[in-house]
């Protein structure tokens, strides 16, 4: 049924008129490769606020296709959006992760990137009673046994234990014998941190913001190059000698096979949508932060990342 | 005396004309939401957070809390009537509901989930008010190793509840053991049972199962049994409302399943679902007619009414105390409140009292609500059964895949359903519960998951499995419901009025 009404959208896509040699983009179709209230969904429906409210792109839709860290969207995006040069989606760091460990046969190869919006960095976490008072602590605990360490986190293979499998690697230490419990939700992960049932917690630095100005979590490190405003308190992980930066950051792409003036009124359209105040107030009223990042840029950035993933996945033991 | 005063202030907040309003257009959306099986109320919230951002924060949470409440009384009401849950939390409701309904006492069920809905939500709510700093640390000092043996005690009082033979309800059971299997393990990252198909990597969701199996199953059984079938589904017989009787047998189980859905549901990785099988287990375990069980037994609606009703509130006691989601509406009520840049944790009660407050009176007043609103609907409701059958089940066959596939518009979807609805027919036929498989399906992932955390945060170690005594309380009452009847038997000289004379 899906099909027919794509089908539908797509042959009233191809009845516009093409005289408008203009590089307006007059109508968008946003896929959130995720179910509706999480990072990707929230994402994707900023951009439809802000394009339509700064009248820089008059129709805007939002469609969820949500499974398996976003490759099914992917999947379904890469097939049938082929050549729409209306057709974006919005993706992430997660997704580099979740294509390797689920063999997804599509990848982010197959798209065109447009840009990098938005991003989180990485926080560890431990109880405020914990004998663990900073990363100097937690490294010397993981040299003496990685196992006694119980790392509480995320889904096996997302940033969070790809986060900690780089720490291990960074010090040293066999990044398979690193002890990462899985939880599915934010909060059963925090609750099993704030009750002590494991040693650390590693998750994005929001999850943790309110628990730590509460005092119940001492936050060890932050995984971004600069210490971060928000915590300006916190070292990052280089700082104490832990050679790891990683940004789980938000992107949004175009469909493949669209001609290069097509991507280039895409581009612009977004880097109008960033520059916009209602994208700034957006940005800020979600404690987003800005990580804009285009064109070539991005691209080289990407591909760095995909191979780091890789290997890193490898070395956990998640990916051949 | 601080607390009430500040619970004043939020009843006046929420009673402002216009919060009334919202909690109105809440309760009414929540409700319609709640009858689709598919579409539930985080989906709703989520799809409405863009909208009500414009509006101002007191307002549009108030209206959230009145989606959530509502959904909890929209899902019995398909589940009783049409046999089609709408929520995870209400197929235990299905079980009782819709035998009574089918022997024209859907009034009194609907009343007496409707009125224990009502009293399990405010009595949590209630507590949600005054105990809820306490029985947070309660439930935060719950390890993996606790959740197992909760999970155990839910596996074997449930499994002695459900079906005429231990046979065959473990023959369902272990078919949704199975069917909890497939998809990406959450420890390892790879995918089990998934076959290539990449819809399959998220498992089976367990509206679709229990939608399929219930709705689609039956209609199917209907239908191949034709001119032959006998039974006539009588809309109304006696008193659409309950009588004195009903009301007797129904006060206990609700106070009951209160008890038991408060708790559990503010517990991390408690959930609705739980309290409503331990519920169910436990009123059959009471009641003086065991045999009315599994052919509309009103305790069997109103305690696990109540217990996911409670649990409705448990749910915000993590949420508002330390701002912990642990559920899908509860994560996407977290992002409402940060829209508003209010973080709520440990610090939200002190700094935007006004707002929490008022959050929780406005529950009491969606709770009123709704009670008032879908009491008077009842005698409307029943109506429904007194469509013809042809036209009642191909109404049902329509509404549960629109409903399935609103909320997940895949092929792969819509093709479980209807393989899972064979299922359900296939079962029927050779007389199998269904329920099992249900509960095999919800339960077997979670108690995977919380064995293979407390092993691995042990590195290994199974002794970590009995040192918590949370965990070996619950192993003890799990040996009692499970030889429980065979002492009671081996002292008295008699059969256990329920329970091991089952098979």
């Amino acid at each position: 049924m899906k099909h027919i009404v794509r089908g539908a959208l797509l042959a009233a896509a191809l009845a516009l008129p093409f005289g408008a040699a203009s590089a307006q983009v007059d109508e968008l179709k946003i896929m959130a490769p995720a179910a509706p209230g999480g990072g990707w969904d929230q994402t994707a429906r900023a951009m439809q606020q802000v394009l339509q409210g700064e009248k820089i792109v008059s129709n805007v839709q939002v469609m969820n296709v949500p499974g398996a860290g976003g490759t099914i969207g992917l999947a379904q995006f890469v097939n049938a959006d082929k050549g729409d040069p209306s057709a974006l989606i919005v993706g992430g760091y997660v997704m580099v992760g979740a294509i390797i460990t689920n063999k997804s046969p599509v990848t982010l190869d197959q798209v065109t990137p447009i840009a990098r919006l938005t991003g989180e960095y990485e926080a560890i976490a431990v109880p405020a009673d914990s004998p663990l008072k900073s990363m100097e602590d937690l490294v010397a605990a993981l040299k003496a046994n990685p196992q006694k360490v119980s790392w509480a986190g995320g889904s096996a293979g997302g940033t969070d234990h790809i986060t900690a499998g780089l720490i291990a690697k960074a010090i040293g230490v066999d990044p398979t014998k690193v002890n990462y419990i899985a939880f599915s939700g934010g909060g059963e992960s925090l609750a099993s941190i704030l009750g002590g049932k494991v040693t650390v917690g590693i998750s994005s630095l929001s999850e943790f913001d309110a628990q730590a100005k509460a005092g119940k979590l001492r936050l060890l490190g932050v995984s971004s190059a600069e210490r971060l405003p928000e915590a300006k308190d916190v070292p990052t992980f280089k700082e104490s000698g832990v050679d790891v930066e990683i940004q789980n950051w938000r992107m949004v792409a175009a469909a493949p096979g669209i001609s290069p003036e097509q991507k280039k009124a895409l581009n612009d359209t977004i880097a109008k949508m960033v520059n916009s105040q209602g994208w700034k107030d957006m940005l800020a009223q979600k404690g987003w932060a800005n990580t804009y990042l285009a064109g070539a840029d991005f691209e080289e950035q990407l591909a760095k990342d995909i191979t780091a993933t890789k290997a890193i996945l490898k070395d956990i033991g998640l990916a051949q | 005396m601080e607390t009430f005063a500040a619970l004043g202030h939020g009843v006046v907040v929420a009673l402002q004309p216009m919060n009334l309003l919202f909690a109105f257009a809440g309760v009414m959306l929540g409700t319609a939401v709640g009858v689709l099986p598919g579409i539930g109320p985080a989906l709703t919230v989520a799809l409405l957070l863009p909208i009500t951002f414009k509006l101002d924060p007191a307002g549009s949470l108030i209206m959230f809390a009145g989606i959530y409440y509502g959904g909890m009384y929209g899902g019995s009401t398909a589940s009783i009537l049409l046999n089609t849950p709408g929520e995870s939390a209400s197929i235990v409701t299905a079980l009782e509901g819709n035998k009574m309904a089918r022997a024209g006492r859907g009034g009194p069920a609907l009343a007496t989930s409707a009125i224990g809905s009502f009293v399990a939500g405010t009595i949590a709510t209630i507590g949600l008010a005054l105990v809820a700093p306490t029985v947070v640390d309660v439930a935060i000092s719950f390890g993996p190793e606790d959740y197992f043996a909760l999970m155990i005690l839910a596996f074997t009082t449930v499994s002695a509840a459900f079906g005429s033979s231990v046979t065959r309800g473990l023959t369902s059971l272990f078919i949704g053991l199975a069917l909890g299997l497939v998809g990406i393990d959450l420890q390892s990252g790879q995918a089990r049972l998934s076959f290539g198909i990449p819809d399959l990597l998220d498992g089976v969701e367990v509206t679709t199962l229990a939608v399929a199996l219930f709705a689609i199953g039956e209609t199917l059984s209907v239908a191949a049994a034709g001119l032959r079938a006998e039974e006539v589904i009588e809309p109304v017989k006696g008193s659409v409302f309950m009588n004195r009787e009903d009301w007797r047998r129904s006060w206990w189980p609700w106070l009951r399943g209160t008890a038991l859905g408060f708790p559990i549901g503010a517990m991390p990785a408690g959930g609705a679902e739980i309290p409503t099988f331990l519920s169910y287990a436990l009123e059959k375990r009471l009641c003086r007619k065991p045999d009315e069980f599994g052919n509309g037994a009103i305790e069997g609606v109103a305690g696990p009414e109540a217990a996911n009703n409670a649990a409705a509130a448990g749910v915000l006691v993590p949420l508002l105390t330390l701002g912990l989601p642990t559920s899908a509406t509860a994560a996407i009520m977290l992002a409402g409140f940060q829209q508003y840049g209010l973080n709520p944790g440990p610090l939200l009660f002190t700094s935007n009292p006004d707002l929490v407050w008022g959050l929780i009176a406005s529950l009491f007043i969606a709770n009123g609500m709704l009670l008032v609103l879908n009491l008077p609907l009842v005698g409307l409701w029943v109506r429904l059964l007194a469509i013809p059958r042809p036209w009642l089940y191909g109404g049902i066959l329509v509404f549960a895949t629109l409903g399935t596939l609103g909320a997940n518009p895949s092929l792969v979807e819509l093709g479980m359903l209807l393989i899972f609805g064979l299922l359900g027919y296939v079962l029927r036929r050779y007389d199998y519960p269904i329920a099992p498989v249900v509960v095999g399906l919800i339960l077997g992932p979670l108690s995977e998951q919380q064995l293979r955390r407390a092993l691995a945060i042990s590195v290994g170690d199974p002794i970590v499995l009995f040192q918590s005594p949370i965990a070996l309380t619950l192993y003890a009452l799990s040996a009692l419901a499970l030889f429980g009847p065979l002492i009671f038997y081996l002292i008295t000289g008699h059969r256990a009025p329920v329970g091991a004379d089952e098979d």
